[in-house]
């Protein structure tokens, strides 16, 4: 097999290990004919950090929650919500209703930004600059909210065991109700420019697919699950927090088109509803809010003794910008850590599904393929190129691999 | 399909697997302003029951979504919990199901499930590598996340002398484990 082969050469990823943008760098093995791919091999793991095991032998479940935090640069409010969670569930602590409702309103804050940073990637993936930068100029009003309203752009730092660190005061609802509404008025502009352009479409019809049984035979989560038509939403389907009191649906793209292809375009429809979701799930989180405490326990020293002494076994589960993200937490009595702690992102899931996505497609098709499913994006920066005629091996830069991407869209328009 | 209630889920449980069924319980939590329902199923099943319980899953719903498993070691024993979810799709009506399997350190043995959910295979191969558990029957057994240059017989989630704690580098000014703190 041409993919062991490869294994051969080892190279060590260059970006990261920690990237405000990129959550973990990667190697893909791609085995090429000619110019399809044939085979593809997900290398993950190079930039393991035994998070895991700090949180279950040296941090204390405090410390460990802003660790949490710092699993990823984008969802460091899915991560520690998750954790809160389960440890509460575990600890059988339970948050004030105004602490889920300030949760809920900062975890889509996080999807709002995460998504139009995806948008402005997948056009820079496709050569189409203008359209990243202002996709990201776009991402800036939402950054500017969050740090406004949490004090910094990531790393929050607002959530706590039973409940957040801080409230959301009445003076501040204007400045948020303004963000919203100059999402609500760009909304219209970002879905011409993604979903109408003839360029867009060309590199993302019918690129990339994944079939519906694909999708749940690989365990798909988040937008990658629901662009092929599976309805898996944890905001709908088990709803947790505020979530509860609402009622979210998944986003299918047949509510755009009537069919899903489950292609990189069905991706982008499904991402640019859920921003659109995500500003009227704040609105209504706003609207809905209880008065009240925000956490049932401001002590930390006490809340730790509490933890110390808490037995007991909690799972949870969160809809992350990019899909299901799942905790699972044991507590044994009088030990100062976490027993247990088992972290899945929905990445993990999502990369099973890259060998079958990229099956078939072109070498410059690769980037945008990959990034449709909105892993971290350092993955790409270095593949090995096998060519099954030759047995040659080589190595295809960032720059190279962006350069084919680019020169394919600019043929594609003649 | 029809769904069934938590209840009536462990009971078919109970019915399908006989002898190999050791325990099972619903958690339920009311959420936020409304008091809507939080439902999670955990059933315990004995190791030689183990694949017909998954089957049973595949039963209930067809294309179980298995989230993770989990490892703990509990000293003699290794515990290892395949979360799933079914009935996923509408609106509050899905259900987590923490299958639980309780595996001596004498005969740290498994059987794969990727016969019957291909996407297992990334949580096997990292439940092999990182707890030391001999996934029967996987296809692709190399390692996930551990570098090659880290010796065999070295996992990382294990709390006895196979943890990792002997690769640790105590660093300057630091106290090493177990000092100065309260336990």
């Amino acid at each position: 097999m041409a993919v062991g082969e490869t294994k051969k050469a080892t190279y060590t990823i260059p970006i990261g290990p920690i990237h405000p943008a990129l959550k973990e760098p990667i190697q893909l093995m791609l085995e090429i004919e000619g110019e399809k791919v044939v085979n593809t091999d997900v290398l993950v793991g190079q930039v393991h950090r035994s998070i895991e095991w700090l949180g279950m032998n040296r941090n204390n479940p405090v410390q460990t929650l802003y660790l949490a935090e710092r699993i990823c640069g984008i969802c460091n409010i899915c991560h520690p919500f998750c954790l809160a969670m389960a440890v509460e569930q575990a600890a059988n602590l339970t948050p004030p209703d105004r602490a889920e409702y300030i949760r809920v309103i900062a975890a889509e804050m996080e999807r709002i930004h995460s998504h139009i940073l995806w948008a402005g990637v997948a056009a820079h993936e496709i050569g189409f600059d203008t359209v990243f930068y202002l996709t990201w100029r776009v991402r800036e009003e939402i950054m500017d909210l969050i740090e406004y309203i949490f004090g910094n752009r990531v790393t929050k730092a607002v959530l706590q065991f039973g409940g957040v660190r801080r409230d959301i005061t009445a003076e501040q609802l204007p400045r948020i109700r303004k963000s919203l509404d100059y999402y609500k008025s760009i909304f219209e502009h970002l879905r011409r420019i993604f979903l109408e352009d003839r360029t867009v479409r060309m590199r993302t019809r019918n690129v990339g697919i994944l079939s519906t049984e694909d999708a749940l035979k690989l365990l798909a989560v988040g937008p990658t699950g629901r662009a092929s038509g599976v309805p898996k939403d944890v905001r709908q389907d088990q709803p947790y927090s505020a979530y509860a009191d609402l009622n979210v649906k998944a986003i299918t793209p047949d509510i755009v088109t009537g069919t899903v292809v489950g292609d990189v375009y069905d991706r982008i429809i499904v991402r640019l509803l859920e921003v659109k979701q995500s500003v009227e799930i704040i609105e209504e989180c706003i609207a809905r809010m209880p008065e009240g405490p925000i956490m049932s326990e401001p002590k930390v020293p006490r809340l730790l003794h509490l933890l110390t002494d808490a037995a007991g076994e909690g799972v949870g589960r969160v809809e992350a910008p990019r899909g299901e993200d799942i905790h699972y937490v044991r507590l044994e009595a009088g030990q100062s850590t976490l027993a247990t702690w088992k972290v899945r992102a929905p990445t993990y899931v999502n990369l099973m599904a890259v060998p079958t996505i990229l099956k078939g497609m072109q070498i410059a098709d690769v980037p945008i393929v990959f990034a449709s499913i909105d892993p971290c994006q350092s993955c790409t920066n270095r593949i090995v190129v096998t060519d099954k005629a030759t047995g040659r091996k080589s190595v295809v830069g960032y720059e190279e691999l962006h350069r084919l991407s680019v020169e394919k869209t600019k043929e594609l328009q003649r | 399909m029809e769904r069934l209630t938590p209840q009536a889920i462990i009971d078919s449980f109970s019915k399908k697997l006989g002898d190999g069924f050791v325990s099972g319980s619903v958690y339920e939590r009311e959420v936020a302003v409304k008091k809507n329902k939080f439902r999670s199923l955990w059933v315990e099943v004995k190791k030689s029951a183990f694949r017909d319980a998954v089957e049973h899953i595949c039963h209930l719903q067809k294309y179980p979504h298995l989230a993770i498993i989990s490892s703990s070691d509990l000293g003699a024993d290794v515990e290892l919990i395949y979360h799933f979810t079914i009935y996923y799709g509408y609106h509050l009506e899905e259900l987590s199901l923490g299958l639980r399997v309780k595996l001596p350190k004498s005969d740290l043995r498994i059987p794969t499930v990727t016969d019957l959910i291909p996407g297992a295979i990334f949580t096997e191969r990292e439940t092999q590598e990182m707890m030391g558990v001999e996934v029967v029957g996987i296809p692709d057994g190399r390692r996930l996340f551990i570098a090659e240059s880290v010796p065999e017989g070295v996992y990382p989630w294990r709390k006895d002398e196979t943890g990792p704690e002997k690769f640790l580098r105590v660093l300057p000014g630091r106290k090493p484990k177990g000092e100065g703190k309260k336990g």
